[in-house]
């Protein structure tokens, strides 16, 4: 013990090595009625290191060649050892980061954990979620099927609608007028970069949240509570150590997971063609269109608001301004609410019900989105837009006529 | 900006296909994916019938023999037409270029169209050949529509042709909707019989998409025991740990 002591010491003397232990995990004092919803925070980072440990192992095999990618990843699901596991692990991973995601910031939207003071905190996320977008984005032309080469089409010609630049914009993108090998070789250098770029704002994501401390289900500042607990008479009362409290109840949750993981990518990996769409096992064909061109389920909720908004004189750049405002007004959220508690439960039915409808409205857009467009899906998507952009626009109004219940002083159980 | 246009349009419309299916009732294929007979059936019709015109590029002979119970000198002396080396892949003598001025069209690589198109689709399209003097070989299909590919398991099933019936689209207007197919000239297999064929087809082209899938839910049960004891252990654990969190 005294050995190991002694070692730590003369680590600490150079490296701050136990301070950091404490001040982040030993001593880091979380609150204690944190619920299922807190679990997504360690599975989201666990899951980016499944992505990047499966991605790099994926690349010793890929060829980012425009004649040898689709091959290539069929080698790794035939030829190479453990290949068609890691394959899976990487594809099944990617839809199931996007689950844990959504998950994690709905937990942020039912109990506020954006208002004041995590405003920097919540756009950090938002920040790592346009990450995340632009990694599955780059990632998802890789195997150069069907699907891959006409998704990336279609929203690289986004950027040609842009007025003016959109044209010369376009081809920057793709180094080609077309979707090409130049193409494909760049979004492979980008999708291996990126998840990189995604670590470190993970890393800055968590300092902010270590500098403001955690939300919980009450919305309620335990560092302005009483002070005092077990371990520390200066601590939050109703705060305990994140470790090892935490760190084993993270461990439970991550077997959970694992156990819903596992199922998907031992028994569905293609998840009824979800995660692995059936047109993508055709090799890409840039002559041939496919009948329907869907982008992959956490993106078609987006693409349903870029397909209901109606073009003007011919250009589609007003859908293609939607799609985005659509994500970016995230960055707003914290000052858009303005209701005196920031936790759902003490918020009062209008709240609770505009939420809801959000969440339904959400998944319905998403549906519509892997659909080919009818009159009638067209004008769901419309409703389903304009509800989407009420639900954040209209929030100084309503979450301010919203009769509140009275917050407790301390947390509930 | 037209170019723009012309895609977002096409991503928004639903294109009529040649190759969509779309509308089309499906058969159930009904493959057994544990049934070794079937699979060896299968592949002695597919590198008789098919290996051809469309290869199985990504499959190896070698792998197929292990995978379906087969020696290495089975396959050699009774399933390789094309190569004499066991650890080739499936690939065939006819080029790009001459499939095309044959057929309109080169046959597509086999290796993963069971995963592009799913069971049903080639379980149906295999037994939905019928007469058609305005093709070129005499035959269309109907869940492909004016294909090139000529019936080529004829002589198995026979000659059939479709018997169409008229019914009103939601504009009122008079359409052709498929109903039936009607026996012309009996193949040398009844129909059961034939069916069967499609089906060790289906089987071996869905083996051949995707050659670990037997071992894949195989091993999975074991990873999904392993993991939930370790959840029960996890949450012990928790439990244990947060006895005194009140």
């Amino acid at each position: 013990m005294s050995m190991m002591k002694n070692f730590m010491g003369w680590i600490d003397d150079r490296y701050p090595a136990t301070k950091v232990w404490n001040e982040h995990l030993a001593e880091y004092y979380a609150p204690k009625n944190f619920n299922f919803w807190y679990l997504m925070g360690s599975l989201a980072m666990l899951v980016l290191v499944i992505q990047i440990l499966t991605g790099v192992w994926l690349a010793m095999s890929y060829k980012p060649d425009a004649e040898l990618a689709f091959g290539s990843v069929e080698y790794i699901m035939r030829d190479v050892d453990w290949g068609w596991l890691i394959r899976y692990m990487h594809s099944t991973g990617a839809s199931a980061f996007f689950i844990v995601i959504y998950l994690h910031m709905f937990r942020g939207l039912m109990y506020g954990s954006y208002r004041k003071p995590r405003e920097l905190l919540w756009i950090i996320g938002v920040i790592i979620y346009l990450a995340m977008m632009a990694t599955a984005f780059f990632g998802y032309l890789l195997p150069w099927g069907q699907m891959s080469y006409w998704g990336a089409q279609v929203i690289v010609n986004l950027f040609s609608a842009v007025p003016v630049i959109g044209p010369d914009l376009g081809v920057w993108v793709r180094g080609d007028y077309v979707i090409s090998d130049a193409t494909l070789n760049r979004f492979f250098a980008l999708h291996f970069l990126v998840p990189f770029v995604l670590a470190a704002l993970v890393f800055v994501h968590i300092i902010a949240l270590h500098k403001v401390g955690s939300n919980n289900p009450d919305g309620i500042e335990i560092k302005k509570g009483p002070k005092g607990n077990r371990w520390d008479d200066k601590a939050p009362a109703d705060g305990i150590p994140f470790h090892p409290y935490y760190s084993v109840k993270d461990i439970a949750g991550v077997a959970g997971f694992l156990f819903l993981f596992a199922a998907a990518v031992f028994f569905a990996p293609e998840m009824g063609g979800y995660f692995i769409e059936h047109p993508n096992f055709e090799p890409a064909n840039p002559l041939k269109t496919p009948d329907h061109i869907a982008p992959v389920w956490y993106f078609t909720p987006f693409y349903a608001i870029l397909r209901a908004v109606p073009s003007i004189a011919g250009s589609a750049f007003p859908g293609v301004v939607a799609m985005f405002a659509s994500i970016l007004i995230m960055f707003f959220l914290p000052w858009l609410d303005r209701s005196p508690v920031k936790s759902i439960r003490y918020k009062g039915m209008l709240y609770k019900v505009m939420l809801w409808l959000f969440v339904i409205d959400f998944v319905i857009l998403g549906f519509l989105g892997t659909q080919p467009t009818t009159d009638l899906y067209v004008r769901m998507a419309q409703i389903g837009t304009i509800y989407y952009f009420a639900f954040f626009l209209l929030m100084p109004i309503y979450s301010k006529m919203d009769k509140t219940k009275p917050v407790p002083e301390r947390v509930t159980e | 900006m037209k170019k723009l246009i012309v895609v977002i349009l096409l991503a928004a419309a639903p294109m009529l296909g040649l190759a969509a299916g779309g509308g089309v009732h499906l058969d159930d294929a009904d493959i057994d994916l544990g049934d070794q007979a079937s699979l060896q059936r299968g592949a002695k019709f597919f590198m008789n019938y098919c290996l051809s015109c469309h290869s199985a590029k990504f499959q190896r002979y070698n792998r197929m023999a292990k995978d379906l119970g087969l020696t290495d000198e089975e396959v050699i002396n009774n399933l390789m037409f094309t190569t004499d080396k066991i650890g080739d892949t499936m690939n065939i003598a006819m080029t790009a270029d001459k499939a095309t001025e044959w057929f309109g069209s080169p046959p597509p690589d086999l290796s993963v169209i069971s995963r592009a198109r799913g069971v049903d689709w080639i379980y149906t399209y295999l037994r939905s050949f019928y007469l058609d003097e305005k093709r070129p070989f005499g035959v269309n299909n109907i869940v492909f529509p004016d294909v090139g590919m000529p019936h080529v398991l004829w002589d198995l099933q026979g000659a059939q042709k479709a018997v169409f019936k008229t019914e009103k689209d939601s504009a009122g207007n008079d359409i052709q909707v498929f109903d039936r197919f009607e026996p012309v000239t009996p193949g040398t297999l009844s129909p059961e019989a034939y069916d069967q064929v499609a089906r060790d087809l289906t089987a071996f082209l869905s083996y051949v998409g995707e050659p670990i899938q037997m071992e894949r839910r195989r091993l999975g049960v074991w990873v999904l025991l392993f993991i939930a004891v370790f959840f029960v252990f996890a949450y012990l654990l928790k439990k244990e740990y947060w006895k005194d969190v009140h």
